[in-house]
């Protein structure tokens, strides 16, 4: 068990750098962003919208943030990425950031960027021309990404199904965990090469969109072979859970605010339904949650960013705790606005629909308390 | 301005003059708040260096890893969290030059003379009475109760109306009472634990000098403000490591590494139902530890965040989870109590006692210092800006209210 004398302490604040890069991604956010966008884009069928993946991965340059400058990207850490997450959460914006941004360039920058057919396609996910997936579902919680349904023979030809991968269908890029010859491996699969197939799933959450990938034969490129191919996936999940946290965070930021502000105008009875006891109670339990759930997502961000040993167990705390809240939060919206609430028009549908799938992805609040049992030693009976 | 270093040299200068080992604890802790390593926000020459908050904790480490003998906050916690501050922001020179240091010590214990029978959470409906008498000396008459410590203070802070003719807010003033004073008694007041840690406290004919008053007369609600400000925002800044440091024996382990000791100790004990529970509440330990460290890192920046409120909150509930949770894990030892005599202690022991005290005593943590439900209605109102309730009590004289 790790005691607190050999952790570091995390920065659990803002910096002024964070607040900046805040501010930039906001207000593209608020330009192009808006509920009603979401919500046509949510119908057009395109797997996500790309002058707004455009001008937040390539102008503002958020897609390079993990990835060092001598490899083509911004050289910041988890925190600033993480800091981006509140934003689009707060938005519910659908950018493949956290799958392509976060969990892909992490899987790559796990195996050895030192070789051309990883540092290739890290450069060109950092700089936010194409974009990546990582093929595992979208529940796959760190630690417990289980064998590779994908197997690859001799010549690196990939046959195999997964499951709901979350912004696969839009992805050029497939990292494809499978089982090689020689054990288990992580391959590149160009998404347009023959033998790959991408079959959309109606996804719960419309800003997320998931497919089931299948391979047949496809031709595929190692990346790593070994420990190595099972740590950058299990490396790029742990990162993704981390920072997830502050997506959720974001999304429970906006449906408290949204509910405070609707529920001091709306008059019932004759006077605001905020200034009855009952509500009220419940929008201080929440901000409750939410300022803690802050501490949390910026513990994890803050840990994942120093390469702190604690990691695990701060990634581990925030999902356990910032899943819940985003999901409360985004039903507390609903309930509170009352049949507005229940309508297409009104955006909260969306941060519910956001939260609950959040609460799946990466590993469920459930999972992630199991593997803290085993991490601070509070065995099972 | 002060900083880390700048603390560790003056640190290392006061063990240096006065060894712990060889130094009698009084004289240190005097020579340590002469030093202004009492309390380094404070002014200098009232134990401070007006040096940040948070590094406070810089001089707590360098002392403790010395040896240094530490100033019980157990006994003085009203003393240090609520009259300190009071007395700082409004108190004369001389109040403050007479009342900080033997405060900060411990030779001199506090308690708070706020709550009455009639006015809890509705604290401003207070009736004790205080008359100005011809040569000018305050004359008080009522009764306050719940009244913590007030066996073993040498001082109080009270609130009492001055002018009954005006709305309850604005008839208050607030005082510094001398608890040896003969119309002061005190009765002890056992609890549900079995012990009598606070009292009803009768005063009649006390007299209080005018030189006594802390504010404006009349304008003690606001005075009071400070206070209860500071009673719920001293928990937010205390700094504990994951699971509580120290042990239990000592007081000073938290309650969730209590529980969690337990678990690993006992595993005939544990069942499945028990574990989910404990891993959630482990979560939510570590959460509201995260999120006291959090308030801590923006006290040193001097942004201090709304969160202050709120940790009274959380504090409240997981004290009452964690230690339900203990009994039950338990089992028969969780049915049995290990103490109903009728003490007076001179503390609050969250962690030294075994569960069932643990148990009833968190049953407090929502009703002292304002209850949950109160604290919900001022995030509700002042951090969130949702609609007040409608009242009906605010421009009525406070005599002519209904009672
Ligand atoms: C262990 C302990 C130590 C204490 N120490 C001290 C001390 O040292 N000095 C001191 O002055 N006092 C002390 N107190 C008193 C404490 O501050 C009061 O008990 C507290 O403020 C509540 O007041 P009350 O007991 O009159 O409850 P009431 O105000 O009568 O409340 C009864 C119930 O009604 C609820 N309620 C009241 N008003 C509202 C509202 N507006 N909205 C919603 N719900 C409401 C309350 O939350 C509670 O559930 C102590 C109390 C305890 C338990």
């Amino acid at each position: 068990m790790t005691t607190a004398t050999d952790m570091p302490d995390p920065d659990l604040l803002y910096s002024d750098e964070e607040e900046a890069l805040r501010a930039a991604v906001r207000a593209l956010l608020a330009d192009r962003c808006d509920p009603a966008a979401v919500l046509a884009g949510a119908e057009s069928g395109r797997p996500y919208d790309p002058e707004l993946w455009r001008a937040l991965a390539v102008d503002i340059g958020t897609a390079g943030l993990l990835v060092p400058e001598k490899l083509g990207g911004q050289g910041a850490s988890a925190r600033e990425a993480a800091v981006v997450l509140e934003e689009l959460g707060r938005a519910v914006a659908p950018v493949p950031y956290l799958t392509s941004a976060v969990v892909a360039v992490s899987a790559l920058l796990g195996c050895d960027p030192s070789r051309e057919e990883v540092a290739g396609p890290l450069a060109a996910l950092a700089e936010g021309s194409g974009t990546g997936a990582l093929a595992v579902p979208l529940p796959a919680a760190p630690g417990g990404s289980g064998a590779p349904t994908v197997r690859a023979d001799a010549a690196g030809a990939l046959t195999g199904r997964v499951g709901s991968v979350a912004d696969a269908a839009g992805a050029g890029l497939l990292l494809v965990p499978a089982e090689g010859p020689d054990g288990p491996a992580l391959y590149a699969v160009d998404a347009g090469a023959p033998g790959v197939r991408a079959e959309a799933v109606t996804p719960l959450d419309l800003t997320r969109p998931l497919a089931h990938l299948a391979f047949d034969r496809a031709p595929g490129r190692p990346l790593a072979t070994g420990e190595r191919a099972r740590a950058a996936v299990d490396r790029a999940l742990l990162t993704g859970a981390g920072l997830l946290a502050s997506e959720q965070l974001g999304i429970a930021e906006w449906c408290l605010t949204e509910t405070v502000r609707h529920t001091a105008e709306r008059t019932q009875f004759g006077r605001p339904v905020g200034s009855f006891q009952a509500l009220k109670h419940r929008m201080a339990a929440l901000w409750l949650e939410v300022g803690s759930a802050r501490a949390a997502a910026r513990n994890a961000a803050d840990a994942l960013a120093s390469g702190s040993s604690d990691a695990p167990v701060a990634v581990a705390v925030a999902q356990a705790y910032c899943a819940p809240v985003a999901v409360h939060a985004a039903e507390e919206c609903i309930q509170l606005h009352g049949g507005i609430g229940m309508t297409w028009e009104h955006p909260a549908h969306l941060f519910l629909k956001r939260a609950k799938s959040d609460e799946l992805a990466l590993g469920t609040p459930g999972r992630h308390r199991d593997a803290l049992a085993a991490l601070v030693d509070l065995a099972a009976p | 301005m002060t900083d880390a270093a700048e603390l560790r040299r003056r640190t290392a200068e006061l063990l240096a003059a006065n060894p712990p080992g060889a130094t009698d604890r009084l004289d240190f802790l005097r020579a340590r708040f002469d030093a202004g390593l009492a309390w380094v926000h404070f002014p200098e020459g009232l134990g401070g260096l007006d040096a940040p908050r948070a590094l406070q904790a810089v001089v707590d480490a360098e002392l403790e890893a010395a040896g240094a003998p530490g100033n019980d906050p157990g006994r003085i916690g009203i003393g240090l969290g609520m009259a300190a501050p009071t007395i700082l922001r409004y108190g004369t020179d001389e109040q403050r030059r007479r009342f900080l240091r033997p405060l900060w010590t411990g030779e001199e214990v506090w308690c708070q003379l706020f709550s009455e029978p009639g006015a809890g959470s509705d604290l401003a409906a207070l009736a004790t009475r205080a008359v100005r008498d011809d040569g000018g000396d305050w004359i008080v008459d009522g009764q306050k109760v719940w009244t913590s410590s007030a066996h073993l203070a040498r001082w109080a802070i009270l609130i009492a109306r001055t002018d009954p003719d005006v709305p309850k807010h604005r008839g208050i003033s607030y005082f510094v009472c001398d608890m040896t004073d003969p119309g002061v008694e005190v009765r002890p007041l056992r609890q549900i634990t079995g012990e009598a840690e606070f009292n009803e406290v009768f005063l009649t004919g006390v007299r209080i000098p005018d030189a006594h008053r802390l504010g404006e007369v009349g304008e003690g609600w606001r005075v009071a403000q400070t206070t209860l400000m500071n009673e719920r925002v001293a928990i937010g800044g205390v700094r504990t490591p994951r699971e509580g440091g120290g042990t239990p024996a000592e007081g000073r382990g938290s309650m969730i590494g209590v529980a969690a000791a337990g678990w690993r100790a006992r595993p005939e004990l544990r069942t499945h139902d028990l574990h989910r529970r404990l891993l959630t509440l482990w979560v939510e330990a570590e959460v509201a530890r995260l999120t006291g460290e959090r308030l801590r890192q923006q006290l040193t920046k001097g942004q201090p965040g709304p969160e202050g409120s709120g940790m009274k909150l959380a504090f409240a509930r997981l004290a009452q989870q964690i230690s339900g949770w203990e009994v039950e894990f338990l089992a028969e030892d969780g049915l049995a109590y290990d103490d109903w005599t009728l003490r007076r202690p001179e503390g609050v022991d969250f962690t030294g006692r075994e569960a069932g005290y643990r148990y009833l005593r968190a049953k407090g943590n929502s009703i002292e210092g304002g209850t949950s439900e109160v604290l919900l209605n001022i995030v509700a109102e002042r951090v969130l800006g949702l609609p007040p309730e409608p009242r009906t009590d605010k421009d009525v004289a406070w005599k002519d209210l209904p009672r």
